[in-house]
């Protein structure tokens, strides 16, 4: 599915927040927003995702202007604990969205324990998110959101707040998500190194107010991306030091 | 899900935890039995007609209400007469109090502008002492259940309406914004995120509430026109100077309310569960 923001702009009262921002981001790619804290990443995340639908300028998906949450979308908020629901178990969180299809309980409930199998949790489908560690509970969310296969994937530094090992193991499921189906993401985060680990393209977006796009790269790549080796690489390194001389403004 | 939940968190609380929490409901035990034995040993002291010892008052009870037949729970005809419509009408009243509570209490903590218009009056219909709303009831309906079940209700509706408000507007807005992305209808949203996000605030009011239905299920009974329950025991008693049965009428209503406190908080602890710190 193809997204196409146009001269996109959202302000919050007479602040702006995010400015001009033209991007098309074409079927099946995964696109990673960066910039500094407070440069709106968030907002025009979630005016994607049709959660502030008062904007200026257009945001459509396959030529579709978006008016509310679209169909096919799903969201992964950073906050996991907040984003998961509970008093529901693992596998209902899961089984949740699918509600909307019409699927008999049994279906849903069995849909939502290959999902989690997929992302690793077989087995924790019966238990509820705060039994579960940090990663755990991410991958919870993640397959929340995979489990009506969306078109378009939003992510919101969904791995912002794991420790270092578990950020890696998550940045490799992400890669093999999307490898396997496909979708479009739009992968949101403030970290460097992660935004040319796994995109293959790299928008900076200026400090606030205003936030602009300053810099819009492709990432090229030699071979399949594993933590070591890829983060090794000499174009690895360049393509960080260009995002990241364009995310400090020098 | 809790019995998943039980052996991990036993494990890590270990014998010595288990030992404190069963000194502790030893020790109020202590204190209960202490307090019974000093009122039986005064009260024997001074023999007044006014303050029967509590050994002859349990007595009483036992005699008037639980000395029935095994078949019918040891109830005897007078308990079957006094209690059982007594309880009836507090069921129905705080049954009533309770729906409308929690559903208007949704709609009211949902919109910001019914909550802004809402929240004086609600205040101004908490501060009103219930018991004082009595005398309008009075006038309204007939004297007798009509009048005392929608005393009940009344008088109890408000601190469920306003916690469930509060609990309500509570609602964490990152997952209304999950909510709006799943796409869940109004019905899965009310089912599956506000009535479970505001459940901890349902129950505080709940229990607020209860008790007073049990103030307003003795005090409606105590009106003139009534013919049976609790209450009207325990006018009658007076009336008949049969201070042992006041006595006894008063010690039912304390275990009623303990009784039906500890059920409310067993369902609480059933249904909200452990894991709702950011509830």
């Amino acid at each position: 599915m193809k997204l196409r923001l146009d001269a996109l702009g959202q302000r919050y009262g007479d602040q702006s927040v995010l400015h001009d921002i033209s991007l098309t981001v074409p079927e099946g790619q995964l696109l990673c927003v960066v910039g500094p804290s407070g440069c709106g990443k968030s907002t025009l995340l979630r005016t994607v995702a049709g959660l502030q639908p008062a904007y200026e300028g257009s945001v459509t998906f396959d030529g579709t202007p978006v008016t509310g949450v679209p169909d096919q979308l799903a969201v992964v908020f950073q906050d996991y604990g907040r984003s998961l629901y509970p008093w529901l178990t693992v596998r209902d969180n899961v089984a949740l969205p699918l509600r909307r299809r019409g699927l008999p309980r049994a279906e849903r409930r069995a849909e939502a324990e290959r999902i989690l199998e997929r992302v690793g949790l077989d087995g924790a489908g019966r238990r509820h998110p705060w039994q579960l560690s940090g990663g755990m509970q991410q991958r919870v969310a993640i397959a929340r959101a995979l489990v009506c296969r969306p078109a378009l994937l939003l992510m919101d530094e969904p791995f912002g707040s794991l420790d270092a090992q578990t950020r890696e193991d998550l940045e490799d499921l992400l890669l093999e998500v999307h490898r396997t189906d496909g979708a479009t993401i739009v992968f949101v985060t403030h970290d460097i190194d992660e935004s040319v680990y796994v995109g293959d393209r790299v928008v900076v977006l200026s400090p606030g107010p205003a936030s602009g796009v300053v810099l819009d790269l492709p990432v090229e790549l030699p071979g399949r991306r594993e933590q070591i080796g890829t983060r090794g690489l000499p174009e690895f390194v360049a393509l960080r030091t260009e995002v990241g001389r364009a995310v400090r403004g020098s | 899900m809790k019995g998943a939940a039980a052996p991990v968190r036993n494990a890590a609380r270990g014998p010595a935890a288990a030992g404190r929490a069963g000194g502790h409901v030893l020790l109020r035990l202590v204190v209960l039995v202490v307090a019974v034995a000093l009122w039986q040993v005064a009260a024997r002291a001074h023999a007044s007609v006014y303050f029967p010892p509590p050994g002859q008052i349990a007595g009483r009870a036992h005699e008037l209400w639980f000395s029935g037949p095994v078949g019918r729970l040891f109830l005897t005809d007078a308990a079957v007469a006094d209690i059982l419509p007594s309880l009836g009408r507090m069921a129905a009243g705080f049954g009533i109090a309770a729906v409308t509570g929690i559903a208007l209490g949704l709609a009211v903590g949902r919109s910001r502008w019914a909550y802004a218009l809402c929240n004086p009056v609600l205040q101004f219909a908490r501060a009103v002492p219930p018991p004082a709303l009595v005398p309008v009831f009075v006038v309204v309906f007939a004297l007798g259940t009509p009048m005392q079940v929608a005393s009940i209700a009344f008088s109890a509706v408000w601190p469920v309406l306003i916690n469930t408000a509060e609990g309500a507007r509570g609602t964490d807005p990152l997952r209304l914004d999950v909510a709006a992305v799943l796409r869940l209808n109004p019905v899965e949203r009310l089912w599956f995120l506000l009535l479970p996000s505001a459940l901890p605030r349902i129950f505080a009011g709940l229990r607020l509430s209860l008790s007073l239905s049990l103030i307003l299920m003795v005090f409606s009974e105590l009106l003139p026109g009534t013919a049976d329950g609790i209450g009207f025991t325990l006018t009658d008693a007076q009336s008949r100077s049969d201070l042992l049965t006041v006595w006894a009428a008063l010690l039912l209503l304390g275990v009623l309310g303990y009784v039906l406190n500890t059920a409310l908080l067993a369902v609480e602890r059933r249904l909200v569960g452990r894991g709702r710190t950011t509830a």
